[in-house]
Formats: structure tokens, sequence, C-alpha cells
């Protein structure tokens, strides 16, 4: 069966175009020089350039991390473009119409329209390309809700109180390598600020989309929802096939206010690589959200591309009752590498956090779950419960789980539960015996054991991810 | 329709099937018997296409066509269906989303247009009463958390809504009350309308009160040893396998 498995998980990788658009992208390099181009280009205030230059001071005196489960060549940092960005942009268009129609096929091409009578009706969407935010949609109709949705890059001129106050409140400049040097050279991102008692009207999102060689994105996203606020987000990501690694290393910053809360869901779908892991991203993210008193953050992940993945979205629970969901699925496939799960800080009482993790790996891939479950001395009544699930398709590939739990409160209760499992020969045949082929098979076994997950996905996204997986799959069997 | 010719099979180079002979008419129900390790279930698993199973010899003509050149799914396709002996479990697919995909590659095959959701549903709901299946077992995993008798029950509704031309039966009636057994056999007769035919592999001869075959065979040591007409089976059940002149119950059945 192996056989016939391999021959269904070689890939095709259908957001691997490159779009032909002329860019300005600053030769290749890091230093203090590079950081204050980056500021210049984005005109920002010279507050912002002291915090980059903290950040970068403070990041020349890390060590790259080495204790994830992933095997990669050192990354040469001088080897990178910091900074690239469709020359069209350059005028900062005042509208759709002014915008590079190349840009616009390249959103087309993925299957997301930025024309707001196109699009899904109900979703806003940020589109950053490479270093830049393309264009935000629905902003006049959010504004109306007192909603704030624009490239970060612009809340810096536009709200600079908010940004001084939250910017780095959540991951700290220094907080890690790979966040230190975010801090340093982040380009574009998205911000959000939901006032008191608001509910955003629709759905936001951000795509992100590599499209340069030898360029690494660094982009960052701040979303504050302010007292009794809600708020779903929504990110997807991908980048052309080539042969050269490229890094992606963002920060999320999620800050709950008392009562609030954000449903934050990921799509990622960087370039994984080919069969012999030659090319594709590294995926390494911090993601990590504040949760003030009763406020409720939910992480949502679907991960099915980058050669390597790290990440980690977290909560820390901080006022009490507050509550934290990672619903995650990760598949690798080929020679991918994926060190992902979460981290659930307990801090306030009462606390609850809930992770269901789902793993897939197939081919000569290795997938980890590394998930922390903390309970602090003052978190009495805190509960976490734990799902960590995972499937094996072939056998040549790898699952490992890495729980970390460490209780300071004896009142807490922690559960952790594991699974793993084999899509199994009398699985496969009982479909192909029903008139399925062996792909349309294992898409389907696939997909009833991501299940859990996938229904925390806001609907759209939900068959969208779907979908993914059953591409992701396409020509894994014989 | 079905024309098996001097079948040689074997699993992990262990012969299995010996020069096994049999001829199925349109309409016919057959009966296969014997004692454990004869081979019944290898020739529902060679039938449909199993992995693992090597034909060695000779060769089955299924509707005029080669069917041992055949893929599993393609097989399926072209009206042959096995009702297992032990369905498998998939967790989080439901039921009624695994056999709308499955009716509809079907229909493909025949050129047909695909159901539509509630079309499927009115013919769901028919067979799920039919196999006497509470409702709500068309919306839970396939086979997840059934009973036994649940699960047969689960594959005589997917061979009603399936429609096949050759249904292969491997110990429906295995493990079953005289309830479920009763309803099991309901819907394999349902089902016969003179053009479909049956192969219902059985130990037991109780379930012959139930489903008339027009033939019964014994297989033993991989081939057809004696075929008769229902009498047969009673006469096994009186007197055993003894005739055949061995010991068979030592193999293991696969």
């Amino acid at each position: 069966m192996s056989e016939e498995l391999d021959q269904a998980l070689s890939r095709k990788y259908d957001a691997g175009f490159v779009s032909d658009i002329e860019s300005e992208t600053f030769p290749i390099g890091l230093d203090e020089g590079v950081i204050r181009r980056i500021s210049a280009m984005k005109d920002e205030p010279e507050w912002m350039l002291e915090w980059r230059l903290r950040a970068y001071r403070n990041w020349l005196t890390m060590e790259e991390p080495d204790w994830a489960h992933v095997d990669y060549p050192k990354i040469d940092f001088q080897a990178i473009s910091y900074y690239s960005a469709p020359k069209s942009m350059a005028d900062k268009p005042q509208s759709l119409d002014e915008v590079d129609p190349e840009l616009l096929r390249t959103y087309e091409k993925l299957g997301i329209p930025l024309y707001e009578q196109e699009m899904l009706a109900g979703v806003a969407v940020d589109a950053v390309f490479d270093s830049v935010s393309v264009v935000t949609t629905y902003r006049a109709k959010l504004e109306e809700a007192g909603v704030i949705f624009c490239p970060i890059s612009e809340a810096a001129h536009r709200f600079p109180e908010l940004i001084k106050k939250y910017l780095g409140s959540v991951v700290p400049r220094s907080d890690n390598y790979f966040a230190a040097l975010n801090s340093a050279v982040f380009t574009d991102g998205s911000f959000v600020y939901i006032p008191k008692g608001v509910r955003c009207p629709m759905e936001l999102s951000t795509y992100f989309r590599i499209n340069e060689e030898n360029t690494g994105q660094f982009e960052r996203t701040l979303i504050i929802a302010d007292e009794g606020s809600h708020v779903s987000y929504l990110e997807g990501c991908t980048a052309p096939q080539r042969d050269e690694n490229q890094l992606h290393a963002a920060v999320v910053e999620l800050v709950a206010m008392d009562d609030a809360q954000i449903k934050y869901s990921t799509v990622q779908n960087w370039y994984p690589g080919d069969e012999n892991g030659k090319g594709g991203i590294y995926n390494f993210v911090t993601k990590r959200a504040l949760c003030h008193t009763n406020a409720k953050v939910s992480w949502t992940q679907v991960e099915t591309g980058s050669a390597i993945t790290w990440k980690y979205p977290s909560c820390i629970l901080k006022g009490d009752n507050s509550v934290g969901e990672f619903y995650s699925v990760a598949l690798t496939r080929g020679m991918q590498q994926a060190d992902t799960g979460t981290k659930m800080i307990h801090l306030g009482k009462n606390t609850k956090s809930t992770i269901i993790s789902k793993g897939i790996s197939a081919g000569r891939s290795n997938n980890s779950y590394r998930g922390l479950v903390h309970m602090g001395p003052k978190a009495d009544g805190a509960r976490n419960f734990t799902e960590c699930d995972s499937l094996l398709i072939g056998d040549r590939c790898g699952a490992h789980t890495f729980p970390y739990i460490e209780s300071r409160n004896p009142s807490a209760i922690v559960e952790h539960e594991a699974t793993t499992s084999k899509v199994s020969e009398d699985q496969l045949f009982l479909c192909q015996q029903r008139g399925l082929d062996a792909e349309k098979a294992v898409s389907m076994i696939v997909n009833g054991f991501c299940k859990e997950v996938f229904k925390e996905l806001p609907m759209e996204f939900a068959v969208e991810a779907g979908k993914l997986l059953e591409i992701s799959l396409e020509g894994s069997i014989g | 329709m079905l024309k098996i010719q001097n079948l040689h099979a074997s699993v992990e180079e262990k012969n299995i099937l010996n020069g096994l002979n049999l001829e199925i008419k349109p309409g016919e129900v057959h009966v296969i018997m014997g004692p454990n390790g004869a081979g019944k279930s290898t020739l529902g698993y060679i039938l449909s296409g199993r992995e693992g199973y090597q034909v060695t010899e000779g060769k089955v003509d299924f509707m005029g066509e080669d069917l041992l050149e055949m893929k599993v799914e393609d097989r399926a396709r072209k009206g042959l269906f096995l009702a297992f002996q032990y369905p498998v479990e998939i967790p989080g697919v439901s039921n009624m989303a695994f056999m709308k995909e499955s009716v509809n590659a079907i229909r493909e095959q025949r050129g047909e247009t695909p159901l539509t959701a509630a079309e499927f549903l009115k013919k769901a709901k028919a067979a799920s009463k039919q196999v006497q299946l509470p409702l709500d077992f068309l919306k839970r995993g396939v086979n997840e958390g059934f009973s036994g008798g649940e699960k047969k029950r689960n594959e005589i509704m997917q061979m009603i809504l399936l429609e096949p031309t050759l249904c292969i039966l491997d110990e429906s009636d295995s493990g079953l009350d005289i309830d479920a057994l009763q309803e099991v056999a309901n819907g394999v007769n349902s089902q016969r309308d003179g053009k479909r035919s049956f192969i219902v592999i059985t130990h037991y001869q109780r379930l012959l009160d139930y489903i008339k075959p027009d033939h019964v065979h014994i297989l033993a040591n991989g081939k057809v040893v004696k075929s008769g007409d229902a009498s047969l089976a009673l006469d096994i059940e009186k007197e055993g396998y003894v005739f055949l002149g061995q010991d068979n119950d030592e193999e293991n059945n696969t």
C-alpha cells in the first residue's frame, strides 16, 4: 500500500506561479542601515525607528534556537533581502483602479478577488504582497462601525498612541530570536482595533503572498479587541515554487480586553518544497494572545504548506475566567517538517483552555506536536483539556508528541489524551470497494480525522480548508 | 455474468485457491459453504481485487470483461459489491457523505447524473428503513461505534443503495441474533429481481431458512468439491464436513 500512497502524495502546488511584477527590492544583507531604509520607505516616525533598532541590537546578542524537532542548514541572514515592493505601489494608489492589474490578477488567480462586489459577502481583505499592503477592502463600511482595519505601517501614522501602547506588549521585542528579527525588520501586516462593545460586522482577513526571489517576509499583525467586543479574523498564505528556501518570520499579537472575544484562523499554504525537500518556505512564527477577565481567544490553524513550520500560537490567560482554545490541523508530506503546537499559560482563577491538535504525516515527513500547559500559583480552579491525535499515511513518516505540563496549583485540572493511528489498508479497501478511487478515499479519511477542527473554522473557510487538504493529497495514490 | 475458470491464488506465498471453477448466471443465488480455511473469504477478496492476494493461474470473466485486470474501484463501479465480514470504521466521515460519494461514483460510471443531496437523502431513508437501522446512523461516522449487527445491517443498506449486479456477502450472518439475521435476509431478498446475482458465503445453514439459494457449493482446499441444491446445505448441517475425509479446522480463515 505504501507505494500507492507515495504516488498519491506526490504533490501539485496550485499557488506556485510567479507574477511578473517590477519590484523595488533591497540588495541582500542586514545592518542598521537596512533598518533605517525600511523605516524611511514607510516614512515612519522616529520612535518607531528607535524601536526597531533596539530590537535589532537585541537580536545581534541572541542565538538561533535549536530545540525544535526540525533539521535545516543554518540560515544566512546576510543572503536575504529584507524589503521588496511592487514599483507601482510607490505612488500609493488611492483606489483599486490605480493598482497594477498584474497584482490584482495574482490575487484573482489565488481565488481572492479584491473588488468588493466580487468578494465573499461579509469578508474584508487586507492583501499583503511581499513587503507592502496592496489594498484593504471594505474600510469605509468597517469605519462606520468604528472598526479600524488597515496596514500596520499606516496605523503607525494614524494611531501612534495605540501602536506605542500595544506593539510588543504581548510578544516583547526580545521574546525570541525570530520575534526579535521581526521587530527589527517587519515590513507590513494588518492592524485591527475593535472598539468597546462592538461586534465586528464582517469577517476580517489578511492574505499574504511572497513573490520576489531571495526575500524574506516579516509581517506583523496586531489585533486589539476592546472591552466586550467580538472579532473573527482569518489569514491565508501562499508563495511561488522556487528551489531556494525563503524565510517567513511573522509576529502576531492579540489583545482581548475584558469580556472580549477574538477568533483567529489561519490557512497556511506556503510553498512546501518539492518531494526531495528542495525549496520551500521556512515558516518561523510567533503568535500570542493576552486575555483579560472573561475574555476568550480561539486559535484555529490549518497548516499544509511550508518546508519547515515552527509555530506555537499561545494564550496568556491573565484575567480570571478567561478562555483559550487551540484547534490545529497540520499536514506534512514529502520532506516537510512541522514542529507546532501551543502554550496555554493559566494565570487567572477559573481559566479554561482546550487544545485539539490533529497531525497528519505522509511521505517522508516529520510532524511534531509541542505544547505547554502552565498552571500558575494563583490559577485556582483552572482547567485544561488536551487532545492530540496523529494519523500516519504510509510507513516512512514520523509523528511525535512533546507535551509539557507545569502545575503550580493543586486545584488545577489538566487532562491530556493522545492517539496515533494509521490510514489502514482496510479503510482504503472499503472505500475503493465502494467505487471511490484511492485519492478520494484518503482525502475523505483525512477530512474525517480533522472534522473536530474544521468545524471551528468560519464556514466559507471550512470548505476551503477541506479542498486544500484534497489538493495537498492529490496524486498521493496510484 | 460471472465465470471463474481454474482459479489458483495465494496469500504470502501460501496457496489458498487451487483450481476453482464457478459459473453464475443473472438472477442466481449461489451459496458457498465449507470448513474454515477452505478459501471462502479469499474468493470474495480476489473477486473484489484486494491487494495482497496473488492470482497465479486461471481467469475470471465478469460481464464479458477480464475481471482480474480491473482496479478495485472499477470492479465496484461495474457493479461488484462485497459485504464485509468485519466492516471497518472510518471515524469522522459521516455514513451519509460516504454513501453519497459512493453512489455518485457508481452513477457516473453508468453515465447517470449525480444525485442531489435531497434525492440521495430520500433513497437513504428508504434503505435504512428497509434494514431497520435508525436514521441517526446516517449521520454517524462510517461504522463508528456500531455494534456487530449494526455494522452488518449497514453493509446491506449500502448494497441496497448501490444497486449492484453481483453481490458477494461474506458471512453477513455471522454473529447475528435471529432478528438481525431476518432483517439481513429480508434486505437481500428484496434485492432479488431476476437479474441481480448473489454469492452468499456462510458457515450456517440457518441463513438458508430465509434466503433460498439456487445452488449450494462446498469449498474445500481451495476448490469446489461438491455442488447441489439447497438440500446439500441441510446434509452438511446434519453430518458436517466428514465426507471430505480430512480436517481443515486447523487453518485460519483469512
